[in-house]
C-alpha cells in the first residue's frame, strides 16, 4: 500500500560506505594527530613505569617524607603537558556498536550518523595510523572435557573474537582468537588488581541465569553485543590497550594465561591457613614490600587485612588523626563535583528513557490511527454509492498515509535518540569506574597510614626493649637477640612503608590524569551527544511537517468552504 | 408539512421585501448555576432573523443541556424520516477516565468549552435544515422564556424517549431472520429491499470504522500531552545537568533544557487544538451514524405497523364477507370498523412511504455534509501537525550554530 515508500532514495549510506567515509576523514584530520600523540606518549611513559613489581624511579631524599605535599613527584611532570590542551578536537569515542537504520527510513546525512555509529574505535581519526579494531562473532557451543566428579562435562558458550591492529606489541596485524565469558572475567579482573587509579571501563554483568537461558539466542546475542561494547571500550583507553593483558587476551591461542581469579572462598581459606603462623611467628606477620604495593583487601593475608581494618576504625573513631591524610583540596572538590554529576546523570538519563518511551508512543498511536483510516477509505470505497462518500475516502487515504509515513518517521527519531542519548547511560557506567579508581586511592592510603602505625609502633617497642635491657641481670643475649628481630622488623617494614608510599603517589597521580582524560572525553562527548540529538531531530521533524503540509495544502478547500 | 424554500420573499411589514430571509442562531457564554448536586450548566442563546413567525429580529433566551434534549426528542418523534442533528454525551465519566485528579479540573473548562461548542453546531445544523427549521419546537426552544420552557420539558418525561428494544429490534433485523422463521412467522417483518438491506449494514460498519479511529484519535491527544510533559521533565534534568558541568558545555545543555521546556508547552496546545478540531468532530460523526440508526429504526417500526395493518385488514375483509353472506346484524358495525381499518392502513403507508422518501433525501445530504465536516477535520489536523512539527524542528536548529561554538571554543 506505501508504494511510494520503496520509491524514495535512500541516502543512507551502507555500513561498508560509511566506513569509507570514516577513513577519509581520519586522514585529513592531522590537526588533532599533534596533541593527541603527545598525550599518548605520556600516556605510554606513564605506563611502562606501573608494573607494581618495578621500582624504576628512584627516590630521592626529599619524597622518603610520609608527610609529602600533593605536587607528584619531578619525574612525573613531563606528563603534565596535556593538561592544559583539553583536546576539544579529539574525535568523541564510538562507544556503542553500529545503529542499524530502521529498514526503508531515510537517516541523517552520512556525515552526522558517522560520529555514533562506526564500528572504529576512537583512535583511528586521530594519531596517524595506530588502531585496534575489534570484532566480536560467531558464538559457539562447547563442551568441557568432563572432570572426573562429573560425568559429560557441561557446555559453555564461546566467541570468536578478531582484532585488527597495526600497534607493534602485536607483531602481527590481524588474528583471532576463541574465548568464553569466563575469560574476560579474568581478564577484567586482572586489569583492576594491575591498574590501580585508573578508569577501567566496567566489564559486563555476569548474569546468574539457569543454564537453559544460558543457552538461548537471545542472551547469547546480548552477551556478544555487550563483549564487543567492553573490549572496545578497553582498546580505546590510552594505557589499557597497551597493556599485556590485553594484548594476551586477544591474541595467545588456546588457554587464556592470565591467572584465573580465585573465588572469595579458596582465598579466605588460604588466609585462614595462614593466620595462626602468623601470630605465632611461623609465618611472615609483617607486610612485605612487594604486598604494600597490592590492596589487601581480597588478598590471602587475612592478618594484614585485620591491620588495616584496625587502622581504619582509629582513623574513623579513634579521634587522632593519622599520619598521612587525604590533604589533596583539588582531589576532595572533584569527588564532591563528580558525585554530583552521577547524580544528575541518573536523573537525566531517567528522563531521557521516558522521552524516549513517548516519543514511541506517539509514533505507535499515529501509526494505529493510520491504519484505522485507511481500513475506513476501503470501506468507504467498496461501499459507495455517491460521490461524496468517493471524495472523502480520498481524503482520508490522503490522511492515513501521511499518519503512516509520520508514524514510520517516529520510529526512525526514536531509534537515533535512543543512540545518542545512550551516551548518558555509558557515563553512568563509567561512573563506577571512577568509584573503583577513588577506592584503589583509599585503599593505597590505608596501607601506608597502617605501616606508618605498625613502624611507630615497633620503633617504640624497639626503644623500649634497648632502654630496659640495662637493669636486667643476665638476659642479654635473649634481649640482644629481640631487639635483632624487631630491626630487622622494622627495616622491612620501612621498606614496604616506602614502596607502599610511592604506590600511592602513584595513584593519586594516575587518578589526576584518569579524570583529566574523563573530563575532557566527557566534554567532548556531550557536545558531540547534544549535537546529534539537535540535528536528528530537526532531520526528522522537517520530514513529518512536509508530509503534513502536503495534506494541509490538499484539503485547505474545506477551510475556504466553511467560513 | 409545508414546503417552503427561503427564496421566497417574506411578505411580513417589519421584514423590507430586498432582505433575503435569515435564520442565524449561536451558543455562548455557559455560565455555572446553582451549587452542589443540584449544579449545572447555562448557555445563551442568541437569535438572530427577520423571520415572521420570529418576535423581533433578535432574541436571547437561557437554556441548560435537558432543553437541547427536549428539542432533539420532540424533533425526533416528529420528523421521522429525517436524521436529527447528534447530542454532545450527557455526562463526562466515559471520557475523561484516564486523567489523573489535577487534570480533571483543566478538563471540565475544556470540557464545557467543548460541549458548548457541540450544542453550537447542534442548533445551527437544525436552523440550517430546510424541513427542521419550519419546527414550531424549534421555534419555542429559541424564543420561550424559561418558565414555559420548563414546563413543556417536564411535560415529556419518557413518553416520546426511544425505547432500547426497539434499537435492538433493528439489530435482530440485520443479523439474521433465524428467529422469525423459528417464532413461525411466516410473513416478512422487514423490507426485502437489497439496497436497502446494503444501506443498514453500511451504517452499522460504519459505526464500528470511525470508533475505532477516534479511539485513536483521543488516544493521540494524549501522547500529545504526555510527550509534553515528558520534554518538560527532560528540560528540567538537562538543565541541572549543566549545572553541574558548567563553562560552554553547561550554557549548551541549559539551552537544550530550555528549548525542550518551550516545546513542552506547544505540545500541550497542540494536544488541545487536536481534542477540540480532530477528534470532536469524529466523536460528532459516531454520534450522528447513532442518529441514522435511531431512523432506521423508527422505519422499521412505521413498516411493522403498515404490515400488521394490511394483515389486520386482510382478515377483517375475509371476516367481513362471512359476516355479509349470513346477513348478520353485525355486518353494519362491522363494515364501519373496516373502512376505519382501511383509513388507518392508508395512514400507516404514507408514513411508511414519506419515511422512505424522506431517508433516500436524507442520505445524500448525510453523506455530503460528513464529507465537508470530516474534510475540515483533516485540513486542521494536518495543519496543526504541520505547524508543531516546524516549531519543532525551528527551536533544535536555533541550537545548532551555538552548539557548533561550543564545540570550537
Amino acid at each position: 500500500m506505501m508504494g511510494s515508500e520503496n520509491q524514495e532514495a535512500h541516502p543512507h549510506a551502507s555500513r561498508e560506505e560509511m566506513q569509507s567515509l570514516i577513513l577519509d576523514e581520519s586522514s585529513s584530520s592531522s590537526s588533532t594527530s599533534k596533541s593527541f600523540s603527545s598525550y599518548r606518549s605520556a600516556m605510554t611513559t606513564l605506563s611502562e613505569s606501573h608494573h607494581p613489581l618495578s621500582l624504576p624511579i628512584a627516590t630521592s631524599p626529599a619524597e622518603s617524607d610520609p608527610l609529602l605535599s600533593p605536587r607528584p613527584p619531578p619525574q612525573h611532570r613531563h606528563l603534565q603537558s596535556p593538561k592544559s590542551t583539553g583536546n576539544p578536537n579529539m574525535q568523541p569515542p564510538l562507544y556503542f556498536a553500529d545503529v542499524g537504520a530502521v529498514n526503508g527510513i531515510e537517516s541523517p546525512s552520512p556525515s552526522q550518523s558517522l560520529e555514533k555509529s562506526s564500528p572504529f574505535s576512537r583512535s583511528s581519526s586521530s594519531s596517524s595510523s595506530e588502531y585496534i579494531k575489534i570484532a566480536v562473532s560467531n558464538p559457539q557451543k562447547e563442551v568441557q572435557s568432563s572432570n572426573k566428579i562429573v560425568p559429560g562435562g557441561n557446555t559453555y558458550v564461546t566467541y570468536l573474537i578478531t582484532t585488527k591492529t597495526n600497534l607493534p606489541d602485536f607483531g602481527a596485524s590481524e588474528f583471532s582468537v576463541r574465548r568464553r565469558f569466563k575469560d574476560v572475567v579474568t581478564l577484567s579482573d586482572r586489569l583492576v588488581e594491575a591498574y590501580r587509579g585508573f578508569l577501567i571501563p566496567p566489564r559486563p554483568d555476569k548474569n546468574v541465569v539457569e543454564s537453559q537461558v544460558m543457552q538461548k539466542q537471545e542472551f547469547v546475542e546480548q552477551r556478544r553485543v555487550a563483549l564487543e561494547k567492553y573490549l572496545r571500550r578497553l582498546a580505546d583507553h590510552p594505557v589499557i590497550r597497551k597493556s599485556d593483558e590485553l594484548r594476551v587476551f586477544l591474541q595467545v591461542q588456546g588457554r587464556l594465561p592470565l591467572a584465573a581469579s580465585a573465588d572469595v572462598a579458596s582465598r579466605v581459606i588460604d588466609g585462614a591457613v595462614k593466620l595462626p603462623r602468623q601470630l605465632l611467628g611461623d609465618a611472615p606477620s609483617t607486610i612485605g614490600p612487594q604486598d604494600a604495593v597490592q590492596p589487601a583487601k581480597g588478598g590471602r593475608d587475612l592478618l594484614r587485612m585485620f591491620k588495616e581494618l584496625k587502622q581504619y576504625v582509629a582513623n574513623d573513631w579513634g579521634g587522632s588523626r593519622p599520619l598521612v591524610d587525604e590533604e589533596d583540596k583539588e582531589f576532595l572538590e572533584k569527588k564532591e563535583r563528580l558525585r554530583d554529576l552521577e547524580q544528575q546523570l541518573s536523573n537525566t538519563s531517567q528522563q531521557a528513557e521516558s522521552l524516549v518511551k513517548a516519543q514511541q508512543d506517539m509514533g505507535e498511536t499515529m501509526g494505529e490511527l493510520g491504519l484505522a483510516f485507511l481500513k475506513l477509505t476501503k470501506f468507504e470505497n467498496e461501499e459507495a454509492v455517491l460521490n461524496a462518500q468517493r471524495i472523502r475516502a480520498a481524503d482520508m487515504k490522503n490522511v492515513a498515509t501521511a499518519a503512516v509515513k509520520a508514524s514510520r518517521y517516529y520510529r526512525g527519531l526514536n531509534a537515533q535518540t535512543v543512540s545518542h542519548l545512550d551516551t548518558l547511560h555509558e557515563y553512568m557506567g563509567l561512573m563506577l569506574s571512577v568509584h573503583t579508581a577513588f577506592s584503589d586511592r583509599a585503599s593505597a592510603l590505608l596501607t601506608v597510614q597502617t605501616l606508618l602505625s605498625e613502624l611507630s609502633s615497633l620503633n617504640s617497642r624497639a626503644e623500649k626493649l634497648e632502654t630496659s635491657s640495662s637493669k636486667r641481670f643476665g638476659g642479654d643475649r635473649s634481649r640482644f637477640r629481640r631487639v635483632e628481630e624487631l630491626r630487622e622488623a622494622i627495616r622491612v617494614t620501612e621498606d614496604a612503608k616506602n614502596c607502599a608510599v610511592r604506590e600511592y603517589q602513584r595513584i593519586k597521580e594516575n587518578n589526576r590524569i584518569e579524570i583529566e582524560r574523563l573530563d575532557a572525553e566527557r566534554k567532548a562527548d556531550f557536545l558531540s551527544m547534544l549535537k546529534g540529538f539537535v540535528t536528528n531531530q530537526v532531520f526528522y521533524s522537517e520530514k513529518i511537517g512536509n508530509e503534513w503540509a502536503k495534506v494541509a495544502e490538499a484539503t485547505s478547500g474545506y477551510e475556504r468552504e466553511s467560513s | 408539512m409545508q414546503q417552503r424554500s427561503f427564496s421566497g420573499v417574506s411578505q411580513s411589514p417589519r421584514s423590507p421585501s430586498k432582505q433575503p430571509p435569515y435564520l442565524a442562531v449561536s451558543v455562548t457564554d455557559p455560565a455555572k448555576m446553582g451549587n452542589g448536586v443540584q449544579a449545572y450548566i447555562s448557555y445563551k442563546v442568541i437569535t438572530k432573523t427577520n423571520l415572521p413567525e420570529y418576535q423581533g429580529l433578535e432574541k436571547i433566551v437561557i437554556r441548560r443541556y435537558s432543553d437541547f434534549v427536549w428539542l432533539r426528542d420532540r424533533l425526533f418523534e416528529k420528523y421521522k424520516g429525517i436524521f436529527i442533528p447528534p447530542l454532545p454525551e450527557k455526562s463526562t465519566v466515559g471520557t475523561n477516565k484516564a486523567l489523573s485528579c489535577a487534570e480533571k479540573f483543566r478538563f471540565t473548562a475544556e470540557f464545557i468549552e467543548m460541549r458548548r461548542q457541540a450544542l453550537d453546531i447542534f442548533v445551527n445544523r437544525i436552523a440550517s435544515h430546510h424541513e427542521l427549521q419550519q419546527s414550531e419546537d424549534l421555534r419555542i426552544f429559541l424564543q420561550a422564556d424559561e418558565q414555559t420552557m420548563e414546563r413543556a420539558r417536564s411535560q415529556e418525561t419518557g413518553i416520546f424517549k426511544k425505547k432500547p428494544a426497539d434499537l435492538m429490534q433493528i439489530f435482530k433485523d440485520v443479523q439474521s431472520r433465524v428467529s422469525d422463521v423459528v417464532l413461525g412467522k411466516e410473513k416478512p417483518v422487514e423490507e426485502s429491499n437489497p439496497d436497502y438491506e446494503k444501506l443498514k449494514r453500511y451504517v452499522f460498519e460504519l459505526e464500528d470504522h470511525l470508533a475505532e479511529a477516534q479511539k485513536h484519535a483521543y488516544r493521540l491527544v494524549k501522547r500529545h500531552r504526555e510527550l509534553g510533559q515528558s520534554l518538560s521533565d527532560f528540560g528540567r534534568a538537562v538543565k541541572l545537568l549543566g549545572a553541574c558541568e558548567g563553562e560552554a558545555l553547561g550554557k549548551a545543555f541549559s539551552e537544550l533544557g530550555t528549548k525542550s521546556e518551550m516545546l513542552s508547552v506547544k505540545l500541550q496546545k497542540e494536544a488541545q487544538h487536536l481534542l477540540m478540531n480532530f477528534e470532536e468532530p469524529l466523536k460528532d460523526y459516531v454520534r450522528a451514524v447513532h442518529s441514522v440508526k435511531g431512523t432506521i429504526a423508527e422505519r422499521a417500526a412505521a413498516f411493522r405497523q403498515h404490515c400488521d395493518l394490511a394483515e389486520t385488514i386482510k382478515l377483517k375483509e375475509i371476516d367481513l364477507n362471512k359476516l355479509r353472506l349470513t346477513r348478520s346484524e353485525r355486518t353494519v358495525d362491522a363494515e364501519h370498523e373496516y373502512e376505519e381499518l382501511k383509513a388507518d392502513g392508508e395512514e400507516a403507508r404514507r408514513r411508511f412511504e414519506m419515511i422512505v422518501r424522506l431517508m433516500n433525501e436524507e442520505m445524500v445530504r448525510f453523506q455530503e455534509e460528513k464529507t465537508l465536516d470530516v474534510g475540515l477535520a483533516f485540513h486542521e489536523f494536518a495543519k496543526g501537525q504541520s505547524r508543531l512539527a516546524n516549531a519543532i524542528a525551528d527551536a533544535w536548529r536555533s541550537l545548532l550554530p551555538k552548539l557548533e561554538a561550543c564545540s570550537s571554543s
